[in-house]
């Protein structure tokens, strides 16, 4: 029982908004401590993850690529294209790329999107451009939620696609942990599974987007 | 053969140059100790793989108390003046580059895993789509500094800018997995398993699976990543319940489950990557900023998940 004591470090630390990576590096502590490891070998286990998941972090090779982008203004031309469209509101382009997002992950194609390639340098900025053309001046606050929907996007199109693909992780740990309980399942029975929730996904997402676009024009009158 | 050694080692140069650059930074309030940070990021890449494992894991405790104790700043880097005019000038051709990376990543991924070369395998078939986006980066890269004449020592500063925006965020998805580490070796996820199973009611087939759906949620939230809460939810409550004692469909258990999980991973700052991340990225003034728009969602989501795996799962 002692060794919640680290994930209630984690639930506290979040809730009076600690620094994460402090609140990572006590609770690994706190857990391995109570765990029966003395701080030595605690460090050694998270030293040891930490190295093995180096690869999590090599996604930052981007940033001197997106960084020159922006350099040269591709999130003016993207908000440039946006703006040409006199249908386009910042809830329906978010609508599209949430099909888009889906659709693409439920045939594997999961690293097309992503936050640092997609959400900052392109649909972002779209999004806020479709909502300034309509709208006029938009304020911080503002400004926020719409970028906020679009990262939201990005991720509920992944999860709610990717799970619709045979051969990715989660179907495959699904289907091996079945497997290691006497169960043989076939990846596509649990693909066709995922279909319903994809459905529903979109349907609630979609809405709520759409309600977004109500909603800017309420802030803005118009 | 290529492995991931050669992307540690691109991105152990590339936060080396940003260390240096940090230090020699005079705009950047907090120079010595941001470049600190870059530096122990950069020295796990280079060396962390012959490093004592305790030493490793100082690093990471280094790296989260200058972090914690907010010694991490930002430089001033003034983008220029003409960006729509630039913007104008190089039209759609500036999503080129853009595009390279995941259409390399795709390519790469379905054609170089079982290329051999005198008998070896060209890349490690485990890690080919990480190391077809290296090379997705690395061309894009080399592309973009031609086609705007621009010097290596601008694409760094570039890269740093955004770096620096996404601060000590850039680290977190990494430490949490070595934080899952720990509690997987302290048995956290058991504990919490036979809680699940010693209090919440389980005596129908509904109550069995409104408790899986949403301690699939829950415990997501908790671990920050469904397949840590997976294999705990369904061996307690999933398999010998749902399945064992009330018959239920095991391939819509699993999916169902799964995507109940997902819903989990969407409330949660333990899924870093995917929430706290973009909040640094957009800069959004509230760190919490992407949960609470995924909140609604969420939750209506799970909602769903739980009817659909009721109506479903004992009809198949």
């Amino acid at each position: 029982m002692w060794v919640l004591l680290g994930v209630a470090v984690v639930v506290v630390g979040f809730a009076a908004r600690l620094n994460p990576l402090l609140i990572v590096a006590t609770a690994a502590v706190v857990t391995g401590i109570a765990g029966g490891l003395d701080v030595v070998a605690t460090l050694g286990v998270l030293g040891k993850a930490f190295r093995d998941n180096r690869y999590i972090s090599v996604v930052w090779l981007i940033l001197p690529l997106i960084g020159l982008l922006e350099r040269e203004g591709l999130q003016e031309r993207a908000k440039a294209l946006i703006g040409r469209l006199r249908e386009a509101t910042a809830g329906r382009l978010l609508v599209i790329y949430l099909l888009i997002r889906q659709l693409a992950a439920a045939v594997g194609l999961t690293s097309l999107g992503g936050h640092a390639q997609m959400v900052r340098p392109l649909i972002a900025p779209m999004a806020e451009a479709a909502a300034e053309t309509r709208h006029g001046d938009l304020s911080q606050p503002v400004r926020d939620r719409i970028k906020a929907m679009a990262a939201a996007t990005d991720n509920i199109g992944l999860f709610f696609g990717e799970d619709i693909f045979i051969a990715i992780a989660s179907i495959l740990l699904i289907k091996g942990f079945l497997e290691e309980n006497g169960i043989i399942v076939e990846p596509l029975a649990l693909s066709m599974w995922a279909i319903p929730t994809a459905i529903v996904a979109f349907v609630i997402h979609g809405a709520r987007l759409l309600l977004l676009d109500r909603q800017l024009g309420k802030a803005s009158g118009r | 053969m290529i492995g991931l050694d050669v992307l540690y080692v691109l991105a152990g140069l590339l936060f080396a140059v940003f260390a240096v650059a940090t230090v020699l930074d005079r705009t950047n309030p907090k120079r010595f100790t941001s470049a600190l940070f870059w530096a122990l990021f950069a020295t796990s890449f280079l060396v962390g793989s012959y490093l004592p494992d305790v030493v490793n894991g100082g690093i990471l405790v280094a790296m989260a108390l200058v972090a914690g104790f907010n010694l991490m700043g930002k430089g001033d880097h003034p983008q220029p003046v003409d960006k729509p005019q630039r913007a104008e000038r190089w039209g759609n051709r500036l999503f080129i580059p853009a595009l390279i990376p995941p259409v390399v990543t795709l390519l790469g991924t379905l054609t170089l895993k079982g290329v051999e070369i005198g008998g070896q395998p060209l890349v490690d078939p485990k890690q080919v789509t990480l190391i077809s986006l290296g090379a997705g980066i690395v061309l894009a890269t080399t592309v973009a500094l031609v086609m705007f004449r621009a010097s290596p020592v601008t694409a760094t500063r570039e890269g740093r800018r955004l770096m620096e925006s996404v601060g000590w965020a850039g680290l977190l998805p990494q430490a949490l997995a070595a934080l899952g580490a720990v509690f997987a070796v302290a048995h956290v996820g058991d504990v919490i398993g036979d809680l699940a199973t010693t209090w919440l009611p389980l005596g129908t087939p509904l109550a069995a699976v409104v408790a899986y759906t949403l301690g699939m949620a829950l415990f997501t939230a908790i671990m920050g990543n469904a397949f840590a809460a997976f294999p705990v939810m369904t061996a307690a409550i999933g398999l010998p319940i749902i399945v064992g004692r009330f018959g239920g469909d095991p391939a819509i258990m699993g999916a169902i489950g799964m995507l109940s999980g997902f819903c989990g991973t969407l409330t949660t700052p333990m899924a870093a990557n995917f929430n706290i991340v973009p909040a640094a990225l957009l800069e959004l003034s509230d760190r919490y900023g992407v949960i609470k728009a995924q909140l609604p969602t969420a939750l209506m989501l799970l909602l769903a998940n739980t009817v659909l795996m009721y109506v479903l799962v004992y009809r198949f």
